[in-house]
């Protein structure tokens, strides 16, 4: 199934995940970037490309501190191409992006980079001032003037739909955190070790209903990079290339609130339809679980079960465990290992698929998985494989 | 609730939405050739690309399509909890708000109970939150 004009990632490297770091957010995007280049074998004169999302935001600098055309200034980069933007179907938006560039040759080794320093920021207010706006305008003047502040609010809105159209329990969207925190505490660089238990979760303090303090991800400073390399390319790369076997992205109505339901549900489908692969075939799930319930979302969506059958698909949790059918978040999902926006679940299939997952590592040599971000009006999925 | 609220910016589209309640009225836009709502509002049909939209008051009452209790206090002004709730508007088709739910204890809402809306002046801006019905 490879043809000469795929798209591979190609090395992948993580700065240290923490928070309120005091390392330079630049600093940590470096970091992330050397372990890359040398899983990869490339030197930074390979790299041609560049791709961030949502690219530096002057007003938000804790949300992403680091843009482009600093990366590329201060690395010395000598870019044929390069992109970021918060426009886009969300976080690995810009790997499908970097990827659409390279089958183009707009590009032979693309640098796709998330860095996140929304903890350090909280803590350096002077440094890094908070979103503040006197007016609100946009998207935000449909929710914001509720006091519908936060993401939690939009989500749990869903995930309270869910329980009544369906059936969804508590009991059932605990197994998303219990699994990301059991799986973070075999995860070395995880922003959270210790494991947590159904009594924990059910007794854990409310954010938004349904939605309790351990269904949501917390603010991370951190940096992780892939690199996206064409096939013509290939050659130069020491490490097992994981192809990118087929990608989708959504947005219908830019909205949390019009829309009927999360754009995954259209992404999961489309998804299969650019693929040979059936859900069958996938060894490992990495699900964008800003808030545990997107894990419901994209299980449904991706038909790894029925639409309404997320919550049952992962009662008890067996199914997915390390070792269980279908693992899921194995490094901990942004609920244990850190809020790394997208880019973890992309950097893990490629851990799990090269058998580099260590005490994580899940069984049976697996070839493909995916990974998936978003949430709400925004959807991409990746599907991954190693040939 | 009374907490403070964060103000929209008025402009051309927003403006018949936010102050509409000064006269008791919610108002929304909708195309004057197909008579589609469109919400948020924008100067152009998303069905038929006619520019011939205006706003236009709808009944006021609506449908509880889901809801959530706030309980967080994403800042220190915030007095919690409360209910934000996504309202299907009667008389709208595709048109839902985001609101809270006021004049009753934040465990007395359902999905799919029915609501009226009430507005909150603030300034120049009349925020419309809802009621339960009876």
């Amino acid at each position: 199934m490879m043809t000469a004009n795929d798209a591979y990632i190609t090395g992948v490297g993580q700065s240290q995940i923490g928070v309120k770091l005091t390392r330079h957010p630049l600093l940590l995007t470096l970091d992330a970037v050397k372990e890359a280049l040398a899983e990869a074998g490339l030197t930074i004169g390979q790299i041609d490309g560049v791709s961030t999302y949502p690219g530096r935001m002057q007003g938000y600098l804790g949300f992403s501190p680091v843009g482009v055309d600093e990366l590329i200034d201060a690395l010395g980069i000598r870019a044929t191409w390069y992109a970021g933007g918060g426009e886009i179907t969300s976080q690995l938006g810009a790997v499908v992006a970097a990827a659409a560039a390279v089958r183009a040759g707009l590009a032979r080794h693309v640098i796709c980079f998330r860095t996140v320093y929304e903890a350090a920021a909280m803590a350096r207010p002077d440094e890094f001032p908070p979103l503040r706006r006197d007016k609100v305008d946009g998207s935000s003047q449909w929710t914001a003037p509720f006091n519908a502040l936060s993401a939690a609010n939009w989500t749990a809105q869903y995930a309270m739909r869910h329980m009544k159209r369906y059936g969804l329990t508590r009991e059932q969207l605990a197994q998303v955190a219990i699994t990301d925190r059991a799986h973070a505490a075999l995860n070395p660089r995880a922003l959270t070790r210790e494991p947590i238990t159904m009594d924990e979760y059910m007794s854990a303090r409310m954010i938004s209903t349904p939605l309790c303090l351990y269904d949501c991800d917390r603010f991370t400073d951190a940096s992780t990079v892939l690199i996206v390399s064409a096939a013509s390319a290939i050659d130069e790369v020491s490490c097992t290339p994981i192809r990118i076997a087929a990608m989708a992205g959504t947005v219908a109505r830019h909205s949390w609130d019009q829309a009927e339901w999360m754009a995954s549900y259209q992404t999961g489908p489309d998804l299969w339809k650019r693929t040979d692969y059936k859900p069958s075939d996938v060894d490992t799930v990495q699900f964008y679980d800003g808030f545990s319930f997107y894990v419901i979302t994209w299980l449904e969506a991706l038909g790894f079960c029925d639409v309404g059958e997320g919550g049952r698909f992962i009662e008890g949790g067996k199914r997915i465990a390390l070792d269980g059918e279908l693992p899921l978040n194995t490094f901990g999902g942004q609920i244990g290992a850190g809020r790394l926006h997208g880019f973890g679940f992309a950097h893990e299939s490629v851990v799990q698929l090269r058998g580099k997952g260590g005490a994580r590592q899940i069984p049976d040599d697996p070839r493909v998985a995916v990974c998936t971000s978003g949430g709400g009006p925004l959807a991409t999925a990746l599907l991954l494989a190693r040939d | 609730m009374s907490a403070p609220r964060p103000q929209p910016r008025l402009d051309a589209d927003n403006r018949a939405f936010w102050t509409g309640g000064a006269v008791g009225e919610l108002r929304l836009m909708r195309c004057r050739d197909c008579a589609t709502f469109i919400h948020p509002p924008r100067p152009v049909c998303r069905k038929c690309f006619s520019e011939n939209v205006a706003p236009e008051a709808v009944t006021g009452t609506g449908v509880i399509d889901t809801f959530t209790v706030n309980h967080q206090k994403w800042h220190p002004a915030l007095q919690v909890p409360y209910v934000i709730a996504r309202v299907a508007i009667d008389g709208a088709p595709g048109v839902f708000l985001t609101t809270n739910i006021v004049g009753c204890n934040v465990d007395e809402v359902e999905i799919g109970d029915p609501v009226r809306v009430t507005f909150e002046q603030q300034g120049e801006i009349y925020y419309p939150l809802f009621e339960k019905i009876g």
